[in-house]
């Protein structure tokens, strides 16, 4: 077990690789520094010592790849490349345009994201869930009719109209929750009711609509006919039988999204004013904030790689045939 | 006689190429008999017939707002030609008393004044000043406003239900998915009759803040739905198509390269990789301007760059199906005998592998589609979508996102955008439903 999480480790680092290649040739090789200083400065009259100042600032200075004015390493280390991406691996994401060391603004906003986040992910998961056994148990029935086309409804309709239409129903006219906001302790939990609700809302479509097909595929078993004829009611078999069966396809969708949950969602963080990583990244997105936005691609890849990880490892804890060597 | 120079965005050369496209493999598709069959269950899905029609609603606004053209200025003396700088369609065209007649800002449904009050020249404070435009034809007779309103929905409906009873007499018969063709048209008729008579005379669904017609805005939505939805298979297609194939077929090193690919590319968040590239490109449109001669080809520009973007990060769904499909159809005794009579691995993959995964490309793209429309408004809501200047669902939404906390409220703005990409992606839903229920052989037994 161990020698496989190693080995998996060790599989993920070119992946990482080249994620980190493809950022830089994203972020210096499309476009030169200068390029992007004359965006920020302002295409028009811009000096070339305004242009200079920007990038030695930000460390921009440097040759891309190659740097045959240094000595020994520092041929190699004093490049963009280095600084920049190479660095990265050590966690070490530099500074923000504001001046401020991104590694720990991460650090600071990863609770309020997660804050969000996890219960938006648990709660999701146990309403689609029960909603789709629900919708097996009266399979083939008007009910379940029904509610697969109240499922394509809810998939058709915008994830912005959920956030705008719920906060306009449940705090402007209701007055339910806040709009928006954040507190500290106790106080947080009345700001955060009002996201965590239109999230699930917002995931309950697409959902159960996954879940019931799993579970439709399941129930045609032939483990599903022995268990009716040897007298089970419906629901000990739909629970007992067919939901523990279904869990390894629920696990390869659902495992893989654990650790990206840190990452937060940008539109529920921005749009009630979460200071979580989401909404750090739509400033930086809007600021043109280059450094950030290559930081949070970064950890992104990582944690869907961990995701997968987790995945594999997940499978040997609900499936006793799965050994990973 | 208006003079005109038509003119050819680069995002209308694709439309029409993947128009053609769609239409030839359609066309092939039925000469084969196998394939004609399961057309014709398609033809027989009721949902999928009603959603068919609906979705060609939208496809006709889409093409007609795609054929573009500068509009010949007004001659001053014996000059050659001069053409304006604005680029139109014909959409715009048939909706320009919509497109010019614009109000000062705000003002509600079918309103006849302005939504805020302003001071009045000739009265002492302030009052709801008259609109320009919306029920200008009564004048000053304020007080037949709902009667009349009442008299164009009628007349708007009266003609709609006689153009749908010569339609459906035309339709008549038919299995369920011919009856629910003639419903849905019912439905279409219903909601356009009465729209096109009022808006005639009336702001339909209002005006925004810089009292621009709103349905206006809805309609020319639709294009640049249609084309994020649509151009993004241009891209998405080659690259699944030939990759998954190839790395299924071929196996060993250049199945471990391409595999490495797009697990590389899969692993970056999407909308960050999105983000990523938007920003750049964005660098690059900024520090060209010399690209570009007018706006609209700028804009277009923007566009056609986010469509690739999006394609670039959404093959490698599709190109795993494709590989593992391929891999199992590498081991069926079909293939097998074609390697054994010495037939070319290009030949083969062409031949025989590609024929048969061809309805798993045709499902992952109408089911696409669906989420790349509700991708664009949301991009565009973050501010990397498309540009600012080009109508969008997305842009609609943003400009009004505040309207709601106003007091008293502007809710038609957002309403009608919602509205209008809701009926867009469901019935695109339930097309790709009925497109699987008629093409994939596992829903078949």
């Amino acid at each position: 077990m161990f020698a496989y999480v190693v080995r998996r480790l060790i599989y993920a680092l070119p992946i990482l690789i080249g994620v980190n290649l493809i950022t830089f040739a994203l972020f210096f090789v499309v476009n030169t520094p200068d390029d992007m200083a004359r965006l920020q400065l302002g295409v028009k009259r811009v000096t070339p010592e305004a242009i200079a100042k920007w990038k030695a600032e930000r460390g921009y200075d440097k040759p891309l790849l190659w740097n045959a004015n240094a000595d020994g390493a520092g041929k190699l280390s004093e490049t963009i490349f280095y600084a920049k991406s190479v660095r990265m691996f050590a966690l070490d994401f530099g500074r923000a345009d504001d001046g401020r060391d991104i590694a720990r603004e991460i650090r600071r906003r990863m609770g309020p994201s997660l804050a969000i986040a996890l219960p938006v992910f648990v709660l999701g998961l146990w309403a689609t869930v029960s909603f789709a056994l629900v919708l097996v148990f009266f399979r083939a029935t008007a009910f379940d009719l029904a509610g697969t086309v109240f499922c394509v409804a809810m998939m058709s309709v915008s994830g912005l109209f959920y956030i705008i239409g719920g906060q306009w129903l449940l705090s402007k006219v209701w007055h339910l929750a806040p709009i928006s906001g954040y507190g500290e302790g106790i106080d947080r939990v009345k700001f955060l009711i009002l996201p965590v609700l239109i999230g699930v809302i917002g995931g309950i479509g697409s959902g159960t609509r996954w879940y019931r097909t799993l579970f439709l595929e399941e129930i045609g078993r032939d483990y599903v006919r022995t268990a009716r004829a040897k007298g089970l009611s419906e629901h000990v078999v739909l629970f007992r039988h067919v939901l523990k069966n279904a869990m390894i396809p629920i696990l390869t969708g659902v495992v893989v999204v654990i650790p990206t949950l840190f990452m937060g969602s940008l539109l529920t963080e921005s749009f009630f004013g979460i200071p979580g990583l989401g909404s750090y990244t739509i400033e930086a997105i809007n600021a043109q904030d280059f450094a950030v936005v290559r930081a949070m691609v970064f950890i992104g890849a990582a944690l869907y790689i961990l995701g997968l990880l987790l995945t594999d490892l997940s499978y040997t804890w609900v499936d006793p045939r799965v050994r990973l060597e | 006689m208006i003079e005109f120079k038509p003119v050819l965005l680069w995002s209308d050369i694709l439309l029409f190429v993947l128009l053609g496209l769609t239409l030839s493999g359609a066309y092939a598709s039925w000469r084969s008999e196998p394939m004609r069959r399961q057309w014709q269950r398609l033809g027989r899905n009721a949902a999928g017939m009603a959603a068919a029609m609906v979705l060609s609603f939208f496809i006709v606004v889409g093409v007609l707002d795609s054929l573009h053209y500068r509009a010949r200025l007004p001659a001053q003396g014996d000059t050659a030609p001069v053409y304006g700088v604005e680029v139109l369609s014909v959409l715009d065209a048939l909706l320009m008393p919509l497109k010019t007649n614009s109000e000062k800002t705000y003002s509600a449904p079918l309103a006849m004044r302005l939504f805020a009050k302003e001071a009045v020249e000739g009265e002492v404070g302030r009052d709801f000043p008259r609109l320009r435009y919306g029920g200008a034809h009564l004048g000053d007779d304020e007080e037949n406003h709902g009667w009349d309103v009442a008299v164009q929905v009628l007349g708007g409906l009266g003609a709609s239900m006689a153009i749908w009873l010569a339609l459906a007499w035309r339709l008549r018969g038919g299995g369920p998915g011919r009856a629910a063709v003639r419903w849905s048209l019912l439905l279409l008729c219903l909601a356009a009759g009465p729209t096109i008579a009022l808006a005639a005379h009336y702001h339909v669904l209002g005006t925004d803040k810089v009292g621009q017609d709103v349905l206006y805005l809805a309609l020319k939505s639709i294009r640049t739905g249609l084309l994020i939805g649509t151009l993004t298979t241009l891209v998405t297609l080659p690259l699944a198509v030939l990759l998954g194939i190839l790395a299924g077929y071929a196996g060993g090193w250049l199945d471990d390269a391409i595999q490495y690919v797009y697990t590389t590319l899969n692993s970056i968040p999407g909308v960050l990789l999105i983000a990523a590239a938007v920003l750049m490109m964005q660098v690059v449109i900024d520090t060209h301007p010399d690209w570009f001669s007018t706006a609209a080809e700028r804009a277009d520009a923007r566009l056609l760059a986010l469509c690739f973007i999006l394609g670039m990060t959404s093959w490698t769904g599709l190109a795993r199906l494709l590989r593992g499909e391929t891999l199992k159809l590498r081991e069926l005794d079909y293939v097998q005998a074609a390697q054994a009579f010495g037939v070319s691995r290009r030949a083969i993959m062409l031949r025989h592998i590609l024929p048969n995964v061809s309805h798993i490309v045709l499902i992952a793209l109408v089911m696409d589609f669906s989420s790349l429309v509700l991708a664009e408004a949301v991009l565009s809501y973050v501010g990397i979508g498309v540009d600012p200047t080009t109508i969008s669902f997305g842009t609609m939404i943003n400009a009004a996102r505040m309207e709601l906390a106003r007091e008293p409220m502007v809710w038609w703005s957002l309403v009608a955008a919602f509205s209008f990409m809701f009926a867009l992606v469901l019935a695109a839903n339930l097309f790709a439903d009925a497109v699987r229920d008629a093409f994939d052989p596992r829903a078949a037994q």
